[in-house]
């Protein structure tokens, strides 16, 4: 007999189960879609990022020199390689939505979209539209209840990386970015109503 | 390197006040974001997380076939090892076969628990924990202290002796500077590692992703860089949907660090697909048993495997918060590790664990996925006692429930020892066994009659 199969034979005899119990329902809680930019804005902010609202494209790339100080970057929609991104300053990406109450960004691995960019450089600078934004990450399961579809990986970034393990004190820029722009450009759509 | 034992534990007041800061920071921030003004539904999230936990391991043949087919359905391969020693044999095999010379490792206590990086050093290999903490500790030769904050026990003196010794680095006692030298270091191994071993917060059943949660980025990276990613989890991780993170998410960085998010969250579903630009070109996971079906089997106990490893009952344990990690006897610790390790090891493995604790419920109160701690410790004790009790401790309640049943001999006992007892506080009893004890606290003097003697003075 396999391991697989001692296993499954170990787990029905411990469970012993005489009949089949229907799965709790789902638990996605309904937030206000009002005033998610400024939610998003000061929830970010308190985790030490940084955010800029801006009206048009053409400021979003004025923003965008700004936060880049004149520091070596990659954009995702340029070709690059692992080697590059390992020795620039900025990974300039976009992102797929964007979490109000959390200030989170969440981004799905996608042909334009490397994991990489915006985990080994420095410091990441996200350009997203007010759209992304939704009220919590329960919209995002809401709207994608099957993350693993689209891409094999989807990941939830809030705030710069950071660690407490020497002494509890807080330290920015472990691993990942210690620093983390998000440039917001306002759609016309008004989605609060 | 050694570790130090209950009584010089409590004698470093060093360590005393690491520990008891750390934790205490830990506890009031959780406090703060689980309180009903910051989370009105949290008692509703709590018993939710329970009933999904407990619906996932009353079905679990069925989510763990599940969960195969899916990671399979993405490209992934599923390995189901027995024990241990199965689940190391498959990694080092792996990492011989695809001649892996070095492995980036993020923070698992599953891993800590077979033992792996023994396994693979003895093959030559070189397997770098890179959760910073745990980076510490595995270049000082140290096992994690707490499943949140694994080096809580160390200064920054201590850690600049660990790098300038290891790394060969300047002296350096700055959180920020230390840090610098970790990331600098480790970069270059997550940059050259052949593979990555993760542990999983999270099994998703309807996906076949395995989720990870961390604050610095190196699950992220470990999962990410190298071509082949191997996550290890026990069987118990699973949950059913991708939809159920929303509510076990909020639970788990709220009760770990008091954040409503941890930093990263990563739902990982096999390895990369056509056209994607980075990720693992092969994706494992290994599905350990390790004696969690033996677990199982006891309906009344099988809550211990809903556990998510936040961390919190430690904060809050006042055993835990004074003997510190290294003295409970298996890798989990605290009130956790006192109803994991005897279910795991059997309890004549270590019988006195269960009696370890103070009863005082700040456990249960605590856990984000409501397991009931204080009385699973009770069901120990009773196995225990079950299994052969103390015979002191039986006869001397055998003697006190005849005492009881007999009123007129009760009485006699109780005014003779009244008249025996000390009248000032500076008691006799302050010297043998109850000597420290009574260094910090007073006995309180009895008084003068009893209160059988005094009823029968006002009634008469």
């Amino acid at each position: 007999m396999t391991s697989r199969e001692q296993i499954l034979r170990s787990v029905r005899a411990a469970l012993n189960r005489q009949s089949n119990e229907p799965v709790p329902p789902v638990l996605l809680s309904e937030a206000p879609t009002e005033g998610l930019v400024e939610q998003f804005t000061k929830a970010l902010e308190a985790l030490a990022g940084k955010v800029v609202v801006v009206k048009t494209p053409e400021e979003a790339q004025v923003e965008v020199d700004k936060a880049l100080k004149g520091r070596t970057f990659i954009r995702s929609s340029d070709p690059f390689s692992r080697a590059a991104i390992a020795t620039i300053d900025v990974g300039i990406t976009s992102a797929d939505y964007a979490l109000a109450d959390t200030g989170s960004l969440v981004m799905f691995t996608e042909s334009n979209e490397s994991r990489l960019l915006s985990l080994l450089p420095p410091c990441h600078i996200a350009v997203i539209s007010s759209s992304k934004i939704v009220a919590s990450l329960d919209d995002v399961f809401r709207l994608r209840p099957l993350p693993g579809a689209q891409s094999s990986a989807m990941v939830v970034i809030t705030g710069p990386s950071r660690t407490a393990d020497i002494e509890m004190r807080l330290v920015r820029g472990v691993h990942g970015p210690g620093e983390i722009h998000v440039i917001i450009i306002e759609d016309d759509v008004t989605h609060s109503d | 390197m050694k570790t130090p034992n209950v009584t010089e534990a409590l004698g470093d007041s060093k360590l005393q006040l690491a520990i008891y800061s750390a934790t205490a920071r830990m506890a009031e921030r959780r406090r703060d974001v689980v309180s009903p003004d910051a989370m009105p539904d949290y008692q509703a999230l709590r018993q939710h997380a329970h009933d999904i936990k407990k619906h996932t391991l009353d079905h679990l043949d069925f989510y763990l076939e599940q969960m195969e087919k899916n990671v399979e359905a993405r490209g992934g391969k599923v390995i189901w090892a027995r024990d241990g020693a199965e689940a190391c044999a498959f990694i080092q095999k792996l990492a011989r076969d695809r001649g892996v010379k070095v492995i980036v490792k993020s923070k698992s206590m599953t891993t800590e628990e077979i033992h792996l990086n023994d396994h693979l050093e003895g093959d030559g290999v070189e397997a770098v924990e890179t959760d910073l903490g745990e980076y510490i500790l595995q270049l000082g030769g140290e096992k994690p202290f707490h499943i949140i904050a694994p080096a809580l026990h160390k200064t920054k003196e201590d850690v600049s002796d660990v790098f300038e010794k290891h790394l060969h680095s300047k002296r350096e006692t700055s959180p920020e500077g230390l840090t610098k030298i970790a990331r600098i270091a480790l970069r270059e191994k997550f940059l050259e590692a052949g593979m990555g071993i993760s542990g999983a917060n999270f099994l998703v059943a309807d996906s076949g992703a395995v989720v990870l949660v961390e604050n610095e980025g190196n699950a992220r990276l470990t999962s990410s860089a190298p071509k082949i990613h191997v996550a290890v989890s026990g069987i118990e991780k699973l949950i059913p949907r991708a939809q159920d993170l929303a509510v076990f998410l909020k639970l788990l960085g709220r009760s770990a660090t008091g954040q409503p998010l941890s930093v990263y969250t990563s739902f990982l579903a096999g390895p990369k697909r056509e056209g994607e630009p980075d990720g693992p070109e092969e994706f494992y996971l290994v599905l350990l048993d390790n004696g969690r079906t033996k677990l199982l089997a006891d309906e009344s106990k099988r809550q211990s495997l809903y556990c998510i490893r936040c961390g919190a009952c430690l904060n809050h344990c006042p055993v835990y918060r004074k003997i510190g990690g290294y003295n409970y006897p298996w890798v989990y610790s605290g009130p956790i590790g006192k109803i994991l390790t005897p279910q795991f090891m059997g309890i004549e493995h270590d019988p006195w664990l269960p009696f370890a604790s103070s009863l005082c419920g700040a456990c249960g109160e605590v856990c984000p996925v409501k397991i009931e701690i204080p009385r699973i410790l009770l069901e120990l004790r009773s196995d225990k006692v079950a299994k052969g009790g103390d015979n002191v401790e039986l006869w001397s309640f055998k003697v006190w429930s005849w005492v009881m049943r007999h009123p007129k001999i009760y009485a006699q006992l109780a005014s003779a020892a009244l008249s025996a007892a000390p009248t000032k506080k500076d008691s006799f009893f302050a010297v043998g066994p109850l000597k420290n004890w009574l260094s910090q606290r007073d006995l309180p003097v009895p008084p003068a009659k009893s209160f059988r003697d005094w009823w029968k003075e006002r009634t008469h």
